[in-house]
């Protein structure tokens, strides 16, 4: 990465003319990335890849909130590439997914992104193309903020989750399409059915089997991929990633979920960990015990080790076939002890939207003062897996709902409330319904029932303030992910809503969120899960009658004769 | 086999024709392939009979429309010949969440004379996970004849698989020249235990066999001298890639 005589100059100046000439000056920097066929190592296996700058994970991107950033992308691979900066507002013809937002990177061409930096905080970027996310593609990015930040810390250290697989996504998509349950090796055995019969005997057992037979669908279909190695900045659990604290200091941890499938329930046992931004916006500061970043999300927490011990930073895949780990310690070398993962969780019926569907779509404001008494019916025998709170984005009786290990207070989406909206609060001018829609046998995902490929593009206007209803019919959790624009998710909290950009939606729920439609242009719109985005859940999302519209218009027109 | 390639050109153009209209919008349509050997294997029947059977299935299309391939065939190791062989392409499209259609040709050729058959197919997922696979078939001579295929996997671990199958074959009427009675005339069943070595795709095993042979069909068999129904020891893999 290099900076330009540009930004070295601004910032001389700066420095030598003082604060007065600060309005006029523009902090302007060019960043160099080549696109590179990598070896990445596991620890576990060591296998080839996609990786920028000769490496996966990729350069962490340091920005400034002001900034005019110049991005060169050098193609150095035999195939198309493309960068989507994930999370950024800007042009939509910076936003990198081919098709959508320009034509993509030819093998051996370079690209020029330039667009300002309007926002701050935690962020990521990675591959729009095929399967190069999943098979390395992907990097940080942190935007130094130009107001002080809103809580105090002494370090900071980027800690990107990955789930990289010894098969390549091609490969992968490809098994998943001949047997969806190709890599699922958590299914319920013989012996697990007469370990349920003496627990539960043999009727309900059976019946329980027959339930789920009937539909032709799995209790343990949770991660729909395993066999991966996590990772933690490219490092996997014996590679353990460390960083360095000086006790008592205050440690902010940027997590990233940059895996192509995969959920993490990260914890880091001995600390708390205070959540202070969520999906790079600050929110009101809430201390947790344990969280659970989706994929494509990213949290800041501060944590403060006081004692002159190493602490283990813990992510257990939320299907609990594997975990991250990375260490944060005094010094270089040091290890904690490595908790157990927490017990394997089951789908239940309420994550098939059976038991309580006349709960589907209810307010989740009002859900904290919900009748109780007509959930009788529900299969306590499944409810291991919740905590003694409902969180009200699971469904009630849900196999997935978290629990932190020690006891203690895990995050829910509920938790989150905007530091400082980004929007005034108003009320939506219209709702969009988005069913979450599949068949895991066939994998087949889609919106609505339709599929990318047959799917006429979703219309906003321009000016619009949207209320998208995402109703999920399946049994998968799909995090989804509006580009160009932000989606304030409805936890309730009227203005104090927080801005994300990626809303996971768990089965057999509906969950709510906005967008201000304050962006020109075509976005993608999709699940940010890899095989289900180009299995078909995914929508390509056209902005009208924006006050450059018409000039958009007659350009793409140009192109088209 | 020189029959069946004659065949594929005409049914890759029927195919490519098709495709397009799947897709209307936006992006292609992923295009998709795969080729499952199901059965390969060496088995020994009681009197001493070898064979070697496999039963294989290719595909390649979209999530709308496929052009699949199946072939099985029984070898019999002592005499030489081929009991059983058979090649069918076929067209398929899902008609609901868990099944499919399919309509194409098949060729059988063992020794002995040969037939050409159209065929229509349904295929899918039972409720309670049972694998459905049959045909309707009408030879050249314009005789119909139907099988059924069906298994299940019961997992002792997930690596350790006991699947059970079973299939029937029916002809609505006789065709001596094949040795085919009408009735139901052959059944077999299987019980294999396999181990997943490398993923899903190597997976050796071990089982036995039952084929039992009915009617004119067993009377055909026995006038060659052979035995109507035959236990055999099975050991063999499945594959997919």
């Amino acid at each position: 990465m290099t900076k330009t005589l540009m930004r070295a100059l601004s910032l001389g100046l700066m420095t030598n003319m003082g604060a007065t000439l600060l309005p006029v000056l523009v902090y302007a920097g060019t960043y160099d990335l080549t696109v590179d066929k990598v070896l990445i190592d596991t620890g576990e296996f060591t296998k080839e890849g996609i990786g920028y700058n000769g490496k996966s994970p990729g350069p962490v991107l340091r920005f400034k909130e002001g900034e005019e950033v110049t991005i060169n992308v050098a193609n150095n691979l035999d195939e198309t590439t493309s960068i989507h900066w994930h999370g950024l507002i800007l042009p939509y013809q910076m936003d990198g997914v081919p098709k959508i937002s320009f034509p993509g990177i030819k093998p051996g061409e370079t690209f020029t992104y330039k667009f300002p930096i309007v926002q701050s905080g935690t962020h990521w970027f990675h591959s729009h193309s095929e399967f190069q996310e999943p098979d390395g593609a992907y990097g940080s990015i942190v935007i130094e903020p130009k107001k002080k930040e809103p809580f105090r810390f002494d370090r900071d250290y980027v800690v990107q989750f990955t789930d990289k697989h010894p098969h390549s996504g091609k490969r992968i998509m490809r098994n998943l399409k001949m047997a969806a349950d190709y890599y699922n090796r958590k299914q319920q055995t013989l012996s697990d059915f007469f370990s349920d019969v003496k627990k539960n005997g043999f009727g309900e057992t059976v019946t329980g089997r027959m339930d789920w037979g009937g539909m032709r669908m799995m209790a343990s279909d949770i991660e729909d991929v395993q066999g991966f190695t996590p990772l933690i900045n490219g490092m996997g659990p014996d590679q353990n990633w460390t960083g360095i604290f000086t006790p008592k200091e205050r440690v902010r941890l940027r997590f990233i979920n940059s895996s192509a499938m995969t959920y993490f329930d990260v914890r880091i046992p001995g600390l708390k960990m205070t959540v202070v931004a969520g999906d790079g916006n600050y929110v009101q500061p809430v201390t947790v015990d344990e969280l659970r970043i989706g994929v494509a999300e990213t949290y800041d927490v501060i944590v403060r080790p006081k004692e002159d011990k190493a602490y283990t930073i813990f992510g257990a895949s939320m299907g609990r076939t594997a975990y991250a780990r990375g260490t944060l310690a005094p010094r270089e070398g040091m290890v904690a002890a490595i908790p157990e993962m927490t017990e394997r969780p089951l789908l239940t019926m309420a994550d098939m939207g059976m038991d309580h569907g006349n709960m589907v779509g209810m307010d989740h404001s009002s859900m904290k003062k919900m009748d109780h008494s007509n959930m009788k019916g529900m299969d306590h025998s499944n409810m291991k897996g919740m905590g003694s709170e409902e969180d009200a984005f699971y469904a009630v009786g849900s196999g997935l709902a978290p629990a932190a290990a020690n006891g203690g207070k895990f995050l829910s989406y509920s938790d989150l409330k905007a530091q400082k909206p980004i929007y005034e609060h108003r009320k939506a001018t219209r709702e969009i319904e988005l069913r979450l829609t599949g068949n895991m046998e066939r994998y087949i995902w889609s919106i609505n029932g339709v599929k990318y490929e047959d799917a006429e593009p979703l219309k906003l206007q321009y000016g619009e303030r949207v209320r998208f209803k995402f109703v999920n019919e399946t049994m998968m959790t799909h995090p989804m992910h509006l580009h160009g624009m932000w989606s304030i998710l409805d936890v309730g909290a009227g203005k104090w809503n927080p801005a994300k950009h990626t809303i996971s939606v768990a089965p057999g729920t509906t969950v709510y969120s906005e967008t201000e439609v304050d962006a020109e242009g075509q976005w993608a719109f999709h699940c940010h899960l890899s095989y289900h985005a180009d299995a078909g859940m995914f929508r390509k999302v056209v902005v009208e009658g924006g006050p450059k519209s018409a000039s958009l218009n007659s350009s793409e027109e140009g192109v088209l004769q | 086999m020189t029959h069946m390639l004659k065949l594929l050109p005409a049914t890759l153009t029927a195919f490519t024709l098709l495709a397009p209209v799947t897709s209307l919008a936006e992006d292609p349509a992923n295009i998709y392939y795969g080729l499952q050997i199901e059965e390969f294997e060496y088995r020994y029947g009681e009197g001493g009979e070898e064979l070697f059977a496999y039963d294989a299935d290719a595909f390649i299309g979209t999530d709308e429309l496929k052009l699949r391939w199946e072939g099985d065939g029984e070898y019999d190791i002592n005499v030489k010949k081929f009991e059983s062989l058979s090649n069918q392409l076929a067209l398929q499209t899902p008609i609901s969440d868990f099944w499919d259609i399919k309509g194409g040709v098949r060729y059988t050729s063992p020794e002995g004379p040969d037939r050409w058959y159209g065929v229509i197919g349904l295929s899918g997922l039972a409720p309670q996970w049972i694998e459905v696979d049959s045909h309707l078939f009408l030879s050249e001579k314009g005789k119909l004849s139907a099988d059924l295929d069906m298994e299940y996997q019961i997992l002792l671990s997930n690596y350790l698989i006991l699947t059970p199958s079973a299939s029937v074959d029916v002809a609505f009427s006789s065709d001596r020249e094949i040795g085919v009675g009408s009735g139901v005339n052959s059944v077999e069943a299987g019980l294999r235990l396999s181990y997943d070595v490398w993923d899903r795709a190597f997976s050796p095993y071990v089982g036995v066999v039952y084929e039992r042979k009915f009617g004119q069909t067993a009377n055909f068999i026995e006038a060659e001298g052979e035995s109507a129904d035959i236990w055999y020891a099975v050991i063999g893999a499945k594959f997919m890639f």
